[in-house]
């Protein structure tokens, strides 16, 4: 299988001294959906930058699709659509006119780019805004702009850099979809760095955990919420409960009188629970994961703090701080 | 398609870009030369100028307008490319070319040639609002020609080295204010260094701006200024290629472009 990205002992120092890359190896295989996650600072941003050229690199190799950056820099280049974390593009240009001069940037004639301009326009919410100047859009609108962008020469490789980041739940969602979408009927393989977990685990396929310059894990989606011990689950009840009774078995939390916490462990599932809620004849009237479970794992490899504490740790107040 | 098409479609694209970003923004870019420059001719041409008598074997009418044309050629084309370039890495969208496969020798192509056009373009309409005042006719084209169209060249590139190294709006006001509007005001557009004492002559005889003004003079009035056209001609070719060549050497370092 051709691996769409290969990163060999990549390091960055920057002038200042702060060393933002200590030698990270990362692999991505073409068709993939891949989810680079990590703290701010970390070095997603750096890593995306040395990739786009827009950052040099100290030591170490990069190459997209087989190409070199540094010596086959035009073909990697061909290869490769970036959506950026900041807006950049010119506030004073139409929306058509910024995609049409992008795809002439890689030898696409005009003619052939608004062709081609109109689909991602169309499938992206924005050929009504086509005429309008770039800083009239709104923020989830220049954002798609940027994604229309990066997808007009067609790359087998698209990056981008937290491309939810302040775009309301509808949008996350519809763009999600196109996301899917385009990995899964156009094949186009797509690297995402995101700071909210749930996209990390409802797209991705593989992901890569990066903390103070250095790859912490690098495995399958699969493979990581597989690691969790333990699951939390809060219970919305029907009646009132005075007092919560022992349950066999499971480590229960009262909440408040409606509702009650319940830690489960790997394998225990939960059928003798509801035996027991049975048995108190305490009626249940919804049942939702406590907080993400992507979540407890990004926190304990960032933190050094083992699964299990942080799980029963980590009081549902401070996980909504780090959620969207 | 072979690397010069795509070459050729990149080039044409900032090309016309940076054509279609002078001709929208016309009140800033193409007004005020033409008000500027009509003041000029009334007040030193028509007003002052009667009094003035000949200029360098002309009336001084005839003299100024030549330089006058050269003085807004040199102005346009620095400003474009110094204002363009930088406020596309100010605005972080110069990113869209760093990103893309465009060699950086096209890059630098493009937007010095869209320098060029505008100060090709402003000194057309310099020229024939100058020739309300006096009759026009030009005695050498490809002097001319030449001599204008290696001077924009000069100073678009001028302008692309600027913005590379400025960081704020104020980098790009510095150099014509400091070093462009007082050598251009000194470099024969207003009087024929002849006119001037020893060692004042000798002196203007550093300026570079002196000898693409008097070779555009030549070229329009045929009037020779004892300064060797070929001169001035093989000085201007020798600063464009140190300045493209300068120019190359940033943006394959990525001086201000890239951290």
């Amino acid at each position: 299988m051709t691996k769409a990205l290969e990163i060999k002992n990549l390091q960055k120092s920057y002038d200042n001294g702060f060393e933002a890359l200590k030698g990270i190896n990362l692999e991505v295989q073409e068709g993939d959906f891949y989810a680079l996650l990590g703290p701010n600072g970390a070095g997603k941003s750096t890593t995306i930058g040395i990739i786009s050229s827009l950052v040099r690199k100290s030591s170490g190799h990069v190459s997209v699709f087989g190409y070199d950056i540094d010596s086959d820099m035009v073909k990697a280049k061909r290869m490769l659509g970036v959506v950026p974390q900041e807006f950049n593009f010119n506030q004073f240009e139409k929306v058509q006119d910024i995609i049409v001069t992008q795809a002439g940037y890689y030898g696409i004639p005009a003619a052939e780019a608004r062709k081609r301009s109109e689909k991602y326009l169309k499938q992206l919410g924005l050929w009504d805004k086509r005429n309008n100047v770039s800083r009239m859009l709104s923020g989830g609108m220049k954002r798609r702009l940027m994604i229309a962008r990066a997808l007009i020469h067609k790359p087998k490789l698209l990056i981008l850099d937290e491309p939810t980041a302040g775009v309301d739940i509808e949008l996350r969602r519809s763009l999600w979809d196109f996301l899917r979408e385009i990995n899964e009927q156009e094949g186009t393989t797509i690297i995402l760095t995101t700071h909210y977990l749930e996209e990390a685990e409802q797209l991705c396929r593989n992901i890569g955990i990066i903390d103070k310059g250095e790859i912490v894990e690098n495995t399958s989606m699969k493979n990581l919420l597989g690691k969790l011990q333990q699951e939390s689950f809060v219970l919305d009840l029907r009646e009132p409960v005075a007092d919560v009774p022992k349950f066999a078995g499971y480590t229960v939390r009262k909440v408040d009188d409606l509702s009650i916490e319940v830690d489960v462990a790997k394998n225990q599932g939960v059928n003798d629970l509801f035996r027991q809620l049975s048995d108190y004849s305490i009626s249940v009237a919804s049942m939702r994961n406590k907080s993400n479970r992507l979540e407890e794992l990004f926190v304990s490899l960032t933190t050094d703090t083992p699964v299990e504490k942080s799980v029963s740790e980590n009081s549902g107040e401070e996980k909504g701080e780090s959620q969207p | 398609m072979s690397e010069w098409k795509y070459n050729l479609v990149a080039f044409n694209t900032i090309f016309s870009r940076e054509i279609r970003r002078f001709m929208r923004i016309w009140p800033q870019t193409l007004l005020p030369p033409v008000i500027t420059m009509t003041l000029y001719f009334v007040i030193f041409g028509a007003v002052i100028g009667s009094r003035v008598g000949e200029m360098g074997g002309f009336d001084y009418m005839t003299f100024v307008v030549p330089g006058l044309v050269m003085m807004s050629v040199i102005t346009n084309s620095f400003t474009n490319v110094a204002s363009s370039f930088f406020s596309n890495k100010f605005q972080k969208s110069i990113e869209e070319l760093l990103v893309s496969p465009v060699p950086n020798w096209v890059i630098l192509a493009g937007y010095t040639m869209g320098g060029v056009v505008r100060g090709l373009y402003v000194g057309v309409l310099v020229m024939l609002l100058g020739a309300f005042f006096i009759e026009l006719q030009i005695h050498h084209v490809l002097v001319t020609l030449l001599a204008v169209f290696l001077t924009a060249t000069l100073f678009a590139l001028g302008g692309f080295i600027n913005a590379i190294f400025a960081g704020k709006f104020d980098d790009i006001a510095i150099i014509p204010t400091f070093v462009l509007t007082p050598l251009t005001y000194l470099g024969g557009v207003f009087y024929s260094v002849d006119v001037l004492p020893e060692p004042w002559r000798q002196l203007s005889m550093l300026n570079p701006i002196l000898y693409q003004v008097n070779a555009f003079r030549y070229g329009i009035l045929g009037q020779d200024s004892g300064i060797s056209i070929g001169w001035a001609f093989a000085v201007m070719t020798l600063a464009i290629v140190i300045l493209a060549v300068w120019a190359l050497h940033l943006l394959r370092v990525g001086k201000g472009l890239r951290s």
